[in-house]
């Protein structure tokens, strides 16, 4: 160590050049010193040493983000890996549980999960939803505007015919969602939107009884689905993203995702 | 020769159906249901009892098999896949209409210790009665005692997925002289208190063997016990078990064994697949006597005959240096540049047995399916690995097990891109 100190030294005694120069050669040595007394490097006996693994959930979950980013972005584009960032924290736990219990389906999420206990469930969770990335732009099939009108007229007013509420009387105004357990729909891309809707047609993707987002997609067709997504896909994002305070919405239908709260009719 | 085996089969079972009639005639007598049972109302209500059934049940993992993905645990509803077919498994929660409700002690003692059911049936051998035919009768009692404590769940028993003629149970009447000797466990005096119980537990309740040993084509096991075998179409390798020379667990301490069965993660290795449940739901509860006696018993095992040498492995080719690439890009960060692991967080490579399994099985899976050991009380935030199926083709995952397999002390055979290409696609159930 005296000898690496020393060296410090002389390279501030014996520097020629301006002070400007002196002083970045002497950070840059400081740099490399501070690197070699850290605790990370000081554990390490020499260089043949096994490889230093930082204690932080981020490296623990190095499975979640190979595939959802490592801050929860989600790829971009599709969002076939969706974003999980900023999503409330009893939102995505709950998701995590019902991969567990094979009410969503996709084999490798429910492969990851399957020994992982509830408390670590939440604590991944709350790690994604703390989060904050922009949101990208993504593609979106080139549809007519009266294909995006009958999008809007769904989420701002619902259809009463076909007792489909407004998305936004559950998702918030903003459609940002509503703390702890009703996600956002802005900033989701087409494909998604369209994906998770078709999921629950197709009972690939189940919530706790009643399942009013299931009741919702079956209530919709093919080309509302399509709307609906496509008009959520192009919206201008809020300057807050963040989700809506708990108690913001009173819900029209029976949720069992929300204790069961809401169902005031459409 | 396809309709030869068919033949054979047919001639088997017209053999069976018959012994079967006769055997299962032998059985109508005091043991019918619907006589009294010398157990009563009162022993099975003890607490004590109860409580310790409570341990044992834990012990032999009933809950894994006899629980649905989100289903209610001991309703059943779990599909087993085998070779023959699905077999669901029932509820044995204590409904009337649909569980073990209106069970004596002795109809459970007859499913448990000979594989019999309560109307006289044959029971497939799915549910390891072969090895918890070693419980003695206290044990099976508590465990009774327990089950029975629980709160009913009406659900209904699935549809059994099996076809012609394994659809016909007197036809394991010939599976049952093949491969079911029925008996208690029988300590052996010559050893340890503590190597009998870990004998017990692993031949018994822990049924160890059921996944450890190689079957035959009929399902049966005549293999040498704990030596290691392909769990068929759930397409693992269940390595063998003995500690010593030549052994899956060669150089496995006491303390290894210990680990990755009461934490799920070793110095030596980590769990994963079905193991990663096993550990989750059974051993992590283990006491630590028990656990200490499974691993005495283990440590027991005699040393293994040394494998044929690998031979020249399409080696030096191309396929294993572009597997020296990828382990050096997308490997070494985490398992280290000779494969050495970092010792509680990432399991080692080098002379690992999931990395060494004859069938080269469980490190395939390991890189498609990635993800976390089992969260245990000694480990509650596992590491994790991400899985590779997306990243990977069929041809680089076969190079980089390959490298695995070769590199550094290892030495096992080289996997084909075409078992990539099939084990890519076997569900995960
Ligand atoms: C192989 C890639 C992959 C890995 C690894 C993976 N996921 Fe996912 N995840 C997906 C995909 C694809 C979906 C969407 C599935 C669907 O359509 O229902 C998803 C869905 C989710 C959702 C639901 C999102 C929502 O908004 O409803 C959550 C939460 C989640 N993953 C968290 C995780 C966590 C935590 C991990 C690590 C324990 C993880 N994922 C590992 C691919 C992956
Ligand atoms: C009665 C309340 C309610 C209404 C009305 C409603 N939703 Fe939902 N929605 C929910 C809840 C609750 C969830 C969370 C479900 C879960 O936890 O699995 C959800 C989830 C979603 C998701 C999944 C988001 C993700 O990140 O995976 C989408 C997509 C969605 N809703 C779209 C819609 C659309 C489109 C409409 C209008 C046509 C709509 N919702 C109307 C309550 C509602
Ligand atoms: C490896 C999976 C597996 C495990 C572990 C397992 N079982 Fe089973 N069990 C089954 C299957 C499959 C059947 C149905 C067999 C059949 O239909 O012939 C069954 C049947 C039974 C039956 C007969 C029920 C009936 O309605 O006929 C009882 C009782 C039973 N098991 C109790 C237990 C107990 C107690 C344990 C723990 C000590 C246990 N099982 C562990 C798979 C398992
Ligand atoms: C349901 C099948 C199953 C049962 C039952 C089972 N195992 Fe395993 N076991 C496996 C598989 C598959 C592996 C390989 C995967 C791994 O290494 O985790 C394994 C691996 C192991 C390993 C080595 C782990 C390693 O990293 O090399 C040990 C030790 C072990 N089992 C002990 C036991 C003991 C003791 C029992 C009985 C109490 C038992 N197993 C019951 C399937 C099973
Ligand atoms: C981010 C760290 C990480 C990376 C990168 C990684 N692994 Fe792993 N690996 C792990 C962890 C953690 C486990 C234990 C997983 C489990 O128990 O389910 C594991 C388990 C394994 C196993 C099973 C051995 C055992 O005893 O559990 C094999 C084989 C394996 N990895 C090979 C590879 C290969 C080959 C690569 C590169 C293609 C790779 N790993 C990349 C962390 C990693």
């Amino acid at each position: 160590m005296n000898v690496r100190i020393g060296e410090v030294q002389t390279v501030e005694v014996g520097s020629s050049h301006r002070r400007g120069a002196g002083g970045a050669v002497l950070t840059a040595v400081l740099a490399i010193l501070l690197a070699w007394l850290s605790p990370l490097r000081a554990a390490a006996p020499g260089d043949n040493a096994a490889p230093q693994v930082p204690d932080t959930l981020q490296q623990r979950i190095a499975a979640c983000t190979s595939c959802h980013g490592v801050h929860g972005e989600g790829s971009p584009g599709s969002g076939f890996f969706p974003r999980l960032a900023g999503k409330p924290a009893g939102y995505l736990a709950r998701q995590l549980m019902y991969f567990h219990d094979g009410l969503r389906k996709y084999a490798p999420m429910e492969y990851m999960v399957r020994s992982l206990s509830p408390a670590y469930m939440r604590e991944i969770a709350e790690y994604f939803a703390a989060q904050q990335v922009p949101y990208q732009r993504s593609q979106v099939p080139h549809l007519p505007a009266t294909t995006l009108q009958r999008g809007e007229q769904l989420v701002t007013q619902g259809d009463p015919a076909l007792k489909v509420p407004a998305c936004e009387r559950c998702h918030g105004k903003s459609l940002t969602g509503v703390e702890p357990d009703i996600p956002g729909l802005v900033g989701l891309p087409y494909d998604y939107i369209s994906s998770q809707l078709g999921s629950w047609r197709t009972g690939t993707r189940a919530a706790a009884a009643p399942d009013c987002m299931s009741e919702i997609a079956n209530r919709l067709t093919p080309t509302d689905i399509s709307a609906v997504a496509a008009w959520l896909a192009t919206r201008q994002l809020p300057a807050d993203t963040h989700a809506l305070p708990a108690g913001s919405v009173t819900p029209p239908l029976v949720c069992g995702v929300l204790a069961g709260k809401g169902g005031d009719g459409t | 020769m396809k309709w030869l085996r068919r033949l054979v089969i047919l001639i088997v079972l017209l053999v069976a159906v018959l012994g079967g009639r006769l055997f299962l005639g032998g059985h109508s007598d005091e043991s019918a249901p619907g006589a009294t049972s010398q157990v009563s109302a009162a022993t099975l209500k003890d607490p004590a009892l109860i409580a310790r059934g409570k341990y044992l049940t834990t012990v032999g993992d009933c809950v894994s098999c006899h629980t649905e993905q989100g289903g209610a645990d001991f309703a059943g509803g779990r599909i087993l896949p085998t070779p023959f077919g699905n077999i669901p498994t029932p509820n044995i929660t204590p409904d009337k209409a649909t569980g073990l409700g209106d069970w004596r002690f002795e109809d459970f003692w007859r499913a448990l210790h000979d594989g019999i059911g309560r109307h006289g049936e044959f029971l497939y051998p799915a549910f390891s009665y072969t090895s918890f035919t070693k419980v003695d009768r206290d044990d099976a009692l508590a465990i009774f005692a327990y089950l029975q404590s629980l709160a009913p769940v009406h659900k209904p028993a699935k549809p059994l997925g099996l076809s012609f003629p394994y659809n016909v149970r007197e036809g394991l009447a010939a599976w049952r002289a093949l491969y079911f000797r029925e008996g208690v466990y029988q300590p052996d005096p010559t050893k340890s208190a503590a190597w009998n119980r870990g004998a017990y537990l692993v031949q018994g309740l822990g049924h160890c063997n059921e996944c450890h040993a190689a079957r035959s084509a009929f399902g049966g096991t005549h293999a040498l016990p704990l030596s290691g075998g392909r769990i068929p179409v759930q397409d693992w390798y269940a390595p063998d078990l003995s500690s010593r020379a030549h052994g899956g667990l060669q150089g496995w301490t006491e303390q290894d064994i210990v680990d990755l069965l009461k934490n799920g993660q070793a110095a030596k290795g980590a769990a994963f697949g079905p193991m990663a449940e096993v550990v989750a739901s059974s051993t992590q509860y283990m006491h630590d006597d028990d656990l200490r006696a499974i691993t005495i018993y283990l440590q027991s095992l005699p040393p293994r005959a040394a494998p044929a040498p690998a031979g020249p492995v399409p080696a030096a080719t191309a396929m294993v240096n572009q597997g020296a690439k990828i382990y050096a890009a997308s490997c070494a960060d985490c398992h280290g540049k000779d494969g050495e692991g970092v010792a509680g967080v990432y399991p080692p490579l080098a002379g690992n047995s999931s990395v060494l399994d004859p069938s080269g099985l469980n490190a395939i899976r390991a890189v498609l399916l990635g993800g976390f050991p089992p969260t245990t009380a000694g480990n509650p935030r596992p590491y994790s690995m991400p899985p590779f199926a997306q990243k990977l083709s069929d041809a680089d995952v076969a190079a980089v097990v390959s490298y695995i397999r070769h590199a550094w002390s290892n030495d096992a055979p080289a996997v084909h891109q075409r078992d990539v290409f099939k084990y890519r696609h076997t569900p995960i159930e």
